[in-house]
């Protein structure tokens, strides 16, 4: 039988709030345990949580960025379950009235484009974390986490493939850190997913029973963790048995995903409204704002950049997946001055190439786009010819100096003298005999030879353009 | 509308609460007149009424984002029964 795979994710991105949610206790990541715990975060008795309009600010960005609906009105409830990272036995939450309604994101999967619909955004509180190594059988508790602001992003069960799901997640991934609503960091956990999977025969409209699979904090587990548990599921019906709905986590380590059965008692959350928190009003005003603070968004970059500097799809894709990428080539090509093609030859073939050889993204990039354009702009004028370019670029990389300092310092300035490159022919050519008579025989490949020996000599300083029309000029008499 | 022992049993157990075998029929019969009391309201048409999320005719106010809150872990933790590295320790749970 074939079969159809669904998906739908929830993806949780933290948002980039200095302080928490509902206390002022700071969210800086990497702080000794337990110091950024304030007396909200470990809900002692008789604090009162205070939204953090930050927060608010942030999730409708991210509303408006998505087309989605934004309700005038919007409340926090509480989401009921115990667990020793939950101090008050309730997250805060939403629930029936979440601040991002309805919306859509459009995916690029093998050269089609496809919609997925956005249920729904809503505003959380995260969790604490728990350790369970090296404490005599306890568990040791860090709420450092607890109470950090959390937009829970949920998705219709639009996807058909892990691949689908990959390029959604990627999708939003990009479209948050261009919001600046979120860094994205998923070493951190600051972008988490939970996916939704089940299959059902190809043709049935009735979804099959979905497991819900956690724990995928990166790209490339999602699509394993995806694979997986599709293959577990037809196993299983093929054998005769049934997918029970449960919540199963992702092992990376063994590559499957393995049921929690602790968690099915608690999927009884009794949500209600949470009587310490009033209804939250979002005025037109309030949208308006969000609107203004948009920036060009990753699909019309992508799109101005194929318009206006010409490049092709997966150029335009590589040079807007990060804004700061994006940033970095426009200033590249202002301070330059040089048209646009150099510098995306530039920008993704040595740049990009060292930069991930060395795992640098391009904010850490040793070369600041101002000396890296000042490279472009004497490649642009026949300063330099490219061979030497790379010669350049390597000492750039290395140091701090110009690329106008380096190529004065070593004497890499390209000869423009012809007087000098005729003379340099003249002597490769009685030099070498043999090979000229080859060559007038009809060895055309022997050209290359002639004009290696005039770089050699040249020191890789003549333009080797220059060379080839005067070597065969030269070489017809 | 009347809950069941089964269903009162299942409402203790996910609140934690510990509740004596031979009070669970007095508590289905209590919590019963509870929501009965609640059920009158579905008698009244509340077609365009907007669902009431606090009892307060008020707007929440907001805080600016400042970090305000200074560390005070060895104040809190003093009432801990058990720390070790900054952490609080309690009976081991894991999935």
């Amino acid at each position: 039988m074939e079969w159809e795979t669904v998906i739908g994710l929830e993806i949780h991105a933290q948002l980039a709030t200095k302080s928490k949610i509902f206390s002022g206790a700071s969210t800086a990541y990497g702080a000794e345990p337990n110091t950024q715990a304030c007396a909200v975060d470990l809900g002692l008795p008789g604090v009162l949580p205070v939204l953090n309009e930050q927060a608010m600010h942030l999730a409708l960005r991210f509303g408006v960025a998505i087309g989605a609906e934004i309700a005038p009105y919007s409340v926090f409830s509480r989401k009921n379950y115990f667990y020793p990272d939950l101090p008050k036995g309730y997250q805060i939450s939403q629930f029936e009235l979440p601040i991002v309604g309805q919306g859509v994101l459009d995916i690029e999967v093998e050269g089609e484009t496809k919609r997925i619909g956005v249920t729904r955004a809503h505003l959380e509180e995260d969790a604490g974390k728990s350790l369970h190594e090296d404490f005599q059988g306890l568990s040791g508790i860090d709420l450092n986490r607890a109470g950090t602001a959390l937009l829970e992003i949920v998705s219709e069960p639009d996807m058909r493939s892990a691949k689908e799901a990959v390029a959604y997640m990627k999708k939003l991934h990009t479209l948050v850190r261009y919001l600046g609503i979120c860094d994205g960091n998923m070493q951190e956990g600051s972008f988490r997913c939970d996916a939704n999977v089940s299959v059902r025969p190809k043709g049935q409209v009735e979804f099959g029973t979905r497991a819900e699979v956690k724990n995928l904090n990166s790209f490339r587990f999602v699509e394993k963790a995806i694979n997986h548990e599709v293959e577990r599921q037809i196993d299983r019906i093929e054998s005769g048995l049934s997918v029970v709905q449960e919540t199963r986590l992702y092992d990376s380590d063994l590559d499957e995903t393995r049921s929690m059965r602790s968690k099915e008692e608690a999927n009884d959350y009794r949500y209600f409204p949470d009587p310490d928190l009033l209804p939250v009003v979002i005025t037109e005003a309030l949208i308006e704002q969000a609107r203004g603070e948009l920036p060009e968004l990753p699909d019309a970059k992508k799109l101005r950049f194929k318009e206006q500097y010409g490049v092709d799809e997966e150029t335009a894709v590589l040079l807007t997946h990060s804004k700061d990428t994006a940033d970095y080539y426009e200033a590249v090509i202002s301070a330059s001055g040089c048209e646009a093609k150099l510098c995306t030859n530039w920008m993704t073939g040595h740049l990009a190439g060292a930069l991930n050889k060395d795992g640098l993204d391009i904010t850490q990039s040793p070369i600041g786009h101002v000396r890296f354009a000042g490279l472009l702009a004497r490649i642009a004028d026949n300063t330099i010819s490219g061979k030497i370019a790379k010669q350049v670029f390597e000492a750039l990389w290395h140091s701090d100096q110009t690329a106008d300092e380096i190529i004065d310092q070593k004497g890499l300035k390209q000869i423009t003298d012809t007087g000098a490159i005729e003379a340099i022919i003249d002597e490769v050519i009685a030099n070498n005999a043999g090979q000229v008579e080859q060559y007038l025989s009809g060895k055309d490949k022997v050209f290359g030879f002639f004009v290696g020996q005039v770089m050699k000599l040249t020191q890789g300083k003549a333009n080797p353009g220059e060379v080839n029309a005067m070597l065969k000029e030269k070489l017809k008499r | 509308m009347a809950l069941t022992t089964e269903e009162v049993n299942k409402i203790a157990y996910l609140a934690r609460l510990g509740v004596d075998e031979k009070d669970v029929d007095s508590y289905a019969k209590e919590l019963s007149g509870i929501l009965n009391l609640v059920e009158q309201m579905s008698s009244v048409n509340t077609e365009h009424v907007t669902p009431m999320a606090h009892p307060m005719d008020q707007v929440q106010r907001l805080r600016a984002d400042e970090v305000t809150e200074d560390d005070q872990r060895a104040l809190f933790q003093a009432q801990a029964p058990e720390i070790e590295a900054g952490l609080y320790l309690v009976p081991k749970v894991i999935d």
